[in-house]
């Protein structure tokens, strides 16, 4: 990512490009374990999506459609707290890693 | 009542890639707090874990007007700003019709202890805006010293744990009653594992004329030292112990929102906790006995309040 200095920022450094931070990927946190959906034994009941503080579930429509690894850091909230007796989301081992962080 | 599919399909005020902690509480509460109202919001942010995460220059996780804020004074720059609209629709320069919610937001640093005197003076001028506290209990994101709101026996970085001492010697700070205390509209406490309660009290607070304020516990495993995928379970379990009641007092009316079935001890909260380890060391079994004794004196003198 290129530095912008005094003459291209805006007055006050406002940021008027809401919501750009989606551009860091913070999965690239993640070590050693990440969530696994199981898409036929998920009861839509949206608890993964209300308790992931990386905003890391895909939702498409009105269902739950699996994990967007570009941010999930792999803390495993979604699979303690998903509901059914067999669990829709698991953590299981990780070893590849994306190699940057940045979507620019 | 909402439904989480109505929710998800809102659109995210908040949005990914914002650089807070795994398994961190934050994200959670404001999830459902943005979406407790559908105006457009303009959020005044003190410093603290929130605005440090969401704004690592020259990104924004905000999908709203947000004005960052000094440590101490983000309730003022909401009523400033909240004052501005006023005028502005008195002059004809914003239409009668167009509603506009503003909120302030602060962790327990910001609200707990250095911004105590801007949120005072924001209520007691009776500003038409909401305070949303979220307390982790310490300043989690300059390494976790201790505020107001560390509770009794927790090691932090300024009151550290040792062969002199059992942590943090003084108890919390009950900022809720403070609060209470400036007689305003609506007042309540939450906890995100309860998010139909949360969202229910946002909506109130938002739709409520003059100032209302939320304080909503929030889960820090950095700071707290618990392996962070149990962070829900540990928000019920204050839940369960009564260390975190929820209610909510409004028009000067308390009413509790949450009574366990069977009030666990406080034991059950401290466990899972590092911070609070050296508590099982003989020497320091008072503080044990003293936490949960004031944790029951605060529970029952709820339960009258709640009575009258």
């Amino acid at each position: 990512m290129k530095k912008e200095t005094w003459k291209e920022l805006t007055i006050g450094t406002i940021n008027l490009d809401a919501g750009n931070s989606v551009k860091n990927l913070t999965g690239t946190w993640r070590s050693g374990k990440k969530p696994q959906f199981i898409e036929e034994k998920c009861i839509q009941c949206f608890f993964c999506w209300l308790y992931c503080p990386h905003s890391a579930i895909l939702v498409e429509g009105d269902e739950v459609k699996g994990i967007n690894y570009d941010y999930c850091t792999g803390c495993g909230m979604c699979s303690v707290e998903c509901p059914p007796k067999e669990k829709a989301i698991i953590m299981v081992k990780e070893e590849a890693k994306l190699a940057e962080g940045d979507a620019e | 009542m909402a439904k989480l599919k109505d929710l998800a399909a809102m659109e995210d005020r908040l949005v990914a890639g914002h650089g807070m902690c795994l398994g961190c509480g934050i994200p959670l509460i404001f999830r459902i707090v943005l979406r407790a109202t559908e105006d457009p919001l303009i959020i005044a942010n003190a410093t603290g874990c929130l605005e440090v995460c969401t704004t690592i220059f020259p990104r924004t996780s905000w999908n709203v007007t947000w004005i960052h804020s000094a440590f101490e004074n983000a309730a003022s720059t909401i009523a400033g700003v909240e004052s501005m609209y006023k005028a502005l629709k008195n002059k004809g320069r914003i239409p009668e019709d167009k509603k506009i919610k503003f909120l302030g937001v602060g962790g327990d640093g910001g609200t707990y202890d250095i911004g105590l005197q801007a949120l005072s003076g924001a209520m007691e001028r009776g500003h038409d805006i909401v305070y949303v506290c979220y307390d982790n209990n310490a300043y989690a994101n300059t390494g976790g010293q201790r505020s107001s709101a560390t509770p009794l026996g927790a090691s932090a970085t300024t009151s550290p744990e040792g062969t002199q001492s059992p942590g943090k010697l003084q108890r919390k700070k009950d900022l809720t009653k403070i609060l209470v205390a400036h007689n305003i509209p609506y007042v309540a406490q939450a906890s995100p594992n309860r998010w139909q309660d949360l969202y229910k009290k946002a909506q109130k607070a938002f739709e409520t004329e003059g100032p209302a304020f939320l304080n909503v516990l929030c889960f820090c495993p950095t700071e707290w030292k618990y392996d962070e995928s149990q962070g829900i379970r540990l928000a019920q379990t204050a839940l369960d112990t009564c260390v975190w009641p929820l209610y909510e007092v409004e028009n000067g009316k308390y009413k509790i929102n949450y009574i366990p079935k069977e009030k666990k001890p406080v034991l059950e909260w401290i466990k899972p906790q590092g911070r609070f380890r050296h508590l099982f060391k003989e020497e320091n079994a008072w503080v044990l006995e003293e936490y949960q004794k004031q944790v029951d004196e605060d529970w029952e003198e709820l339960n009258k309040l709640a009575k009258l």
